[in-house]
């Protein structure tokens, strides 16, 4: 129910739509959901359509937390 | 395929070693309850159960569209799927679902007459190609989705796509985890809040939960580590003694979600009562296209069906709420199994019987914790 | 009289319209001795010694023009493989057409040159065929049936029943790259680094064998992907295929396809890719040998083989955490889903 996926926004196409792309793989979706979108930002795409944007601190800051975790286990 | 920081293996044997330790302090042992299909797959797929410790169970709830869509919602479907000069869109999700008589994939084989999408807006624009055909979208799945229905209807509307509809049977969460916190045979200890729900929603949708009831939530993506950081989270709540709403996916989710998503929701859709396959009809929990978009009401194209059939002897309302385990079921495993499901937690492929049913054939392997 | 732009019914009907077809298209294409004096049975020259190997196939691909390849070319390379991995040389292949009332000229002209590309890149002649054409709306624009002959040189044995606990799974090639070109192509996703991996490996399996490596059989993991070969080998031989999620070659972009539309890579075809069972011991010169073709760079050593039974599932994904998941066989195709 909730399979949506981090793609980068390109390009803006019109009023509505955006090109988005992760890893090379590009979509043209709807930016209807997320009309804010700019040029760079990092969008959550769900079923052809952005329903949120990436907060780049936040994510920063999450993986930071967990390469600590990380980096205090024994490596196997 | 190599992980990113979110999968990283050492950060997850770190956070599965927090969570060992700090369920050292728990009064008793806990079960924490997902909610969402999406959460099940990913909780599968790296095999986290079996990493946690005894005292902590998570079971599944009700949580995958797929699983709680009622069988006359599919049967509606398939019926509209025989109507003359008429195409039927959906996701792939709904395809293999056992309706009373069969599924959308047997009557694809009879009519030719069902598509699957991606994306709703992909079936606006078979509709825009073929103005002469009535293009019905199955509208299933909770807030995440939702949205996006309403937003191809509003992409219909104002590109005058007259023959664009939608059967809805869309649902929302807070209203059944209502139901399951205040249900006295349900015992829960945490729940883990389904992340994009939540972006769309907000975490402040599930305050009620620890306020009313007494029930921590954490909300959650969908990454092992998100999912661990959750349990974690819970665990550290019961032990504290301080249900709460704990966000820990802030870098999408908010307090107040995505209030223009829902407001084009709620420019199309108004709330209904809504039966839950396995759980029956739980008041206010359904979505039903407002009165003035009646031409764009799938239902109002009034095609007839019977009775829907129901699974005699299924017990999927039982395993839904976490009462049961899935063998305490008679059908499971000899009437009902991923190759013929009966009931809504055997059909899709995450449900929490299919999920039991494939990882019951790892009893004797490695890979306990 | 001009020529048509579209395939019409009356180039199947073996009058003249069908004439011009053999003549102006299919035989310039595929010219060879065999195949030129358009007898009823191309008459063939014998056979190298060894054992004789046939296969056929079906192909039919939606779109039938996909990065990396068409319908034609894919058509010739199934059936090379189908033989390569099987331990034969392929030589002969009759490549039959039913076409649809209607299809451009230009799209057919493309299934014969990849046809004719995949022959040449192969070493194989296409020495038998027929053009059956239904009327529009009865067919999916193109279907190709092919048939294929080869030889498996004396002395070559290769079987399931060969493979023993202790031997490794390899494969030449990332996973899942021709399902993820042909799902993407349907699903507006597009991307310069996706596309299929269709290509004949008769020239890598070659590279294997002659390896000295105990290679105990071959398959080509083509619809529902690795892990549906797998669970066809292991119900065969009686034995579990134990993957390594971390060992597994995915492509960035491949990666981005499948998570977007709900895909397992493990699930999806390939159509240029050999896995292989080879003796444990043998498992690193097996990988020089393909990693020294040109197809096999990325090839890679993604399990190992243990005894079956003991109510475990036949095959097993050993993931990155340690745990362990069983890879079922898939109730029907792999769609794209949201949840």
């Amino acid at each position: 129910m909730c399979l949506a996926v981090p793609m980068r926004l390109i390009e803006r196409r019109d009023e509505f739509s955006g090109l988005v792309e992760a890893e090379g793989v590009q979509r043209e979706v709807s930016l209807m959901l997320h009309p804010e979108a700019q040029v760079g930002d990092w969008l959550l795409i769900h079923a052809g359509y952005a329903i949120g944007g990436i907060d780049e601190e936040e994510a920063r800051i999450a993986l930071e937390l967990l390469r600590q975790v990380a980096d205090a286990e024994v490596p196997q | 395929m190599r992980a990113d920081g979110y999968g990283d293996p050492a950060a997850v044997r770190g956070l599965v070693r927090q969570i060992r330790r700090a369920a050292e302090r728990l009064p008793r042992a806990v079960t924490f309850m997902e909610v969402c299909g999406t959460h099940t797959h990913a909780i599968s797929a790296a095999g986290l159960r079996r990493l946690l410790p005894e005292q902590v169970r998570l079971i599944s709830g009700p949580g995958c569209p797929v699983c709680v869509t009622p069988v006359g919602y599919v049967d509606t479907a398939e019926a509209l799927a025989r109507r003359p000069g008429t195409l039927v869109c959906t996701f792939g999700d709904l395809m293999r679902v056992p309706s009373s008589s069969g599924s959308l994939e047997q009557v694809q084989a009879e009519r030719g007459s069902v598509r699957v999408v991606y994306s709703p807006r992909d079936a606006v624009a078979l509709a825009r190609l073929s103005p002469d055909l009535t293009v019905v979208f199955l509208g299933v799945g909770f807030e995440t989705t939702v949205p996006t229905v309403a937003a191809a209807l509003a992409e219909a509307e104002a590109s005058g796509v007259k023959n664009f509809l939608v059967l809805s049977g869309h649902k929302v969460m807070p209203p059944p985890l209502r139901a399951l916190a205040a249900d006295p045979q349900v015992r829960l200890d945490g729940l883990l809040c389904p992340g994009h729900v939540s972006v769309i929603i907000g975490a402040r949708a599930y305050s009620f939960l620890p306020e009313e009831f007494g029930l921590g939530c954490a909300v959650v993506g969908f990454t092992p580590t998100d999912v661990l950081r959750g349990v974690l989270e819970l665990v550290e709540q019961v032990v504290a003694g301080r249900p709460a709403v704990a966000n820990l996916y802030g870098r999408v989710v908010s307090a107040e979600g995505n209030r223009t998503a829902w407001a084009v929701v709620e420019r199309f859709f108004e709330p209904a009562d809504a039966v839950w396959r396995g759980l029956g009809p739980i008041p206010g929990s359904g979505l039903e296209l407002r009165p003035r978009w009646e031409g764009r009401d799938a239902r109002a194209l009034g095609v007839s069906v019977g009775p829907p059939v129901e699974p005699r002897g299924c017990r999927c309302g039982d395993v839904l709420k976490g009462v049961i385990d899935p063998p305490a079921c008679p059908l499971f495993a000899t009437a009902c199994d991923p190759s013929q499901p009966v009931g809504a937690c055997m059909v899709s492929s995450e449900g929490t019987c299919a999920a039991w049913y494939r990882h019951e054939r790892l009893a004797a392997g490695a890979g306990r914790a | 009289m001009r020529k048509p732009g579209r395939i019409l019914l009356g180039h199947g009907g073996g009058g003249r319209l069908t004439q011009e077809l053999i003549a102006q298209l299919f035989l310039p294409a595929f010219d060879n001795p065999a195949l030129a004096p358009l007898t009823d049975s191309a008459l063939l020259p014998e056979l190298p010694p060894g054992r004789p190997a046939f296969t056929t196939d079906a192909f039919v691909v939606d779109p039938p023009v996909f990065p990396g390849g068409d319908l034609g070319y894919l058509a010739v390379c199934g059936t090379v493989n189908d033989l390569a991995v099987a331990g034969a040389r392929p030589l002969w292949l009759s490549l039959a057409l039913i076409l649809e009332e209607g299809l451009e000229m230009e799209l057919l002209q493309r299934f014969v040159e990849g046809a004719r590309r995949a022959a040449g890149e192969a070493g194989v002649a296409i020495v038998a065929g027929d053009t059956k054409v239904v009327p529009r709306g009865k067919g999916d624009l193109a279907y190709a049936v092919t048939a294929g002959v080869g030889v498996v040189p004396l002395g070559r044995e290769l079987g399931d029943a060969l493979i023993q606990p202790g031997d490794a799974v390899l494969i030449s090639g990332s996973l899942g790259e021709h399902g993820a070109a042909i799902m993407a192509a349907r699903h507006g996703l597009a991307g310069p680094a996706l596309s299929s991996d269709v290509a004949p490996v008769s020239g890598l399996v070659e590279a294997l064998l002659g390896s000295g490596a105990a290679v105990r059989t071959m398959h080509d993991p083509t619809r529902g992907g690795v892990a549906t070969t797998c669970n066809e080998v292991a119900r065969r031989c009686g034995l579990r295929m134990v993957l390594e999620e971390e060992a597994l070659p995915v492509t960035g972009g491949v990666g981005s396809v499948c998570r977007v539309l709900g895909l397992d890579p493990l699930y999806v075809a390939c159509e240029g890719r050999v896995l292989a069972w080879v003796a444990g011991e043998d498992a690193d010169r097996a990988l020089a040998a393909l990693r020294g073709h040109p197809l096999g760079a990325g090839a890679a050593r993604i399990g190992r083989v243990e005894e079956g039974g003991g109510g475990m599932a036949p095959v097993v994904l050993h993931t990155r955490y340690g745990t362990r998941r069983p890879l079922d066989l898939l109730a029907g195709v792999e769609l794209p889903r949201i949840c």
